[in-house]
């Protein structure tokens, strides 16, 4: 049963989560500040592009933090690549599935005030109604999206 | 903010990429076989994470009044409105055709993963073209 449903094993997906809660858990032990991944796109515009949704105070206060903990984000796994060479990964998918995919991942997730971490994670903990819809909305949509793709016979 | 409390934040996202790294979600391929129903290992780590924060979240303003550095816990309710699910109905057909969604996707640069810049400016150019043609206020 547990082979079926997890043919690469579990422990590794067990513990990468808990250490996902245990970085969530310590931005809010330290600075009391919810730890979404998505936002970081939007406050860093604000450094190159005038349009006004990226000058709101929210976004200017926010965007000197986002971006540090993203660039942790990036630290962190190049030291864990670094400790575990076998970790290191390339995608074969291609390119533009890529650039299309990614595009609508950005667009959704601004729109939606939320991604896999910001609702997924730190929404569902706080045991928020809409972030466990935006959820449930995506887990549904990416499932039929990507068996969709296979059956087109697309990239990977 | 000071200093002290950017490197909590540094060394927070430190953890959360080793995470996503351990848990291999850095890989666009992993995360498709989840959503193919192929390996289930993803519900794994979202439970996982969801488990430990939701704890840390109820736990932490009860017991400290503040967080260490800084003023206050910062409450960030999620609305509910057709932005919400709309933007998440977008983002589940992104994700279902990439495999990738914000954190791996920088996260996936540092396991050296240089494909997912594709990814990366996609993301970028969708959050633009959200806040710019689609923001509120």
């Amino acid at each position: 049963m547990l082979e079926s449903l997890f043919p690469n094993g579990s422990v590794h997906y067990l513990a990468g989560g808990v250490l996902l809660g245990v970085g969530v858990s310590l931005l809010y032990l330290t600075t009391g500040l919810v730890g979404g991944m998505s936002s970081v796109f939007s406050t860093t515009l604000s450094w190159v592009s005038k349009a006004r949704f990226f000058h709101q105070p929210p976004m200017l206060g926010s965007r000197v933090w986002r971006l540090v903990y993203a660039a942790g984000v990036l630290v962190g796994a190049a030291m864990f690549t670094a400790a575990v060479p076998s970790s290191a990964f390339a995608t074969g998918l291609p390119w533009w599935q890529l650039l299309a995919g990614g595009f609508l991942v950005g667009f959704g997730a601004r729109l939606s005030r939320g991604c896999t971490s910001g609702h997924g994670i730190c929404g569902m903990a706080s045991l928020q109604l809409p972030s466990i819809l935006a959820v449930l909305t995506f887990l549904v949509t990416g499932m039929i999206t990507a068996n969709l793709v296979v059956r087109i016979g697309a990239g990977a | 903010m000071t200093p002290v409390s950017l490197a909590w934040v540094l060394l927070s996202g430190a953890l959360f990429g080793c995470g996503l790294a351990l848990s291999t979600m850095v890989r666009p391929e992993v995360v498709l076989s989840f959503l193919r129903f192929v390996d289930f290992g993803l519900l794994l780590v979202l439970g996982g994470a969801v488990a430990v924060t939701l704890v840390a979240y109820q736990v932490l303003p009860r017991v400290l009044g503040k967080p260490m550095t800084g003023t206050q816990f910062h409450p960030h309710p999620s609305i509910l409105d057709a932005r919400t699910i709309g933007g998440a109905a977008i983002f589940g057909i992104g994700w279902g055709l990439c495999g990738v969604c914000p954190g791996p996707a920088i996260a996936g640069l540092g396991t050296g993963n240089w494909p997912l810049l594709f990814a990366l400016a996609g993301i970028f150019a969708g959050a633009y073209v959200q806040g710019r043609w689609f923001g509120e206020g």
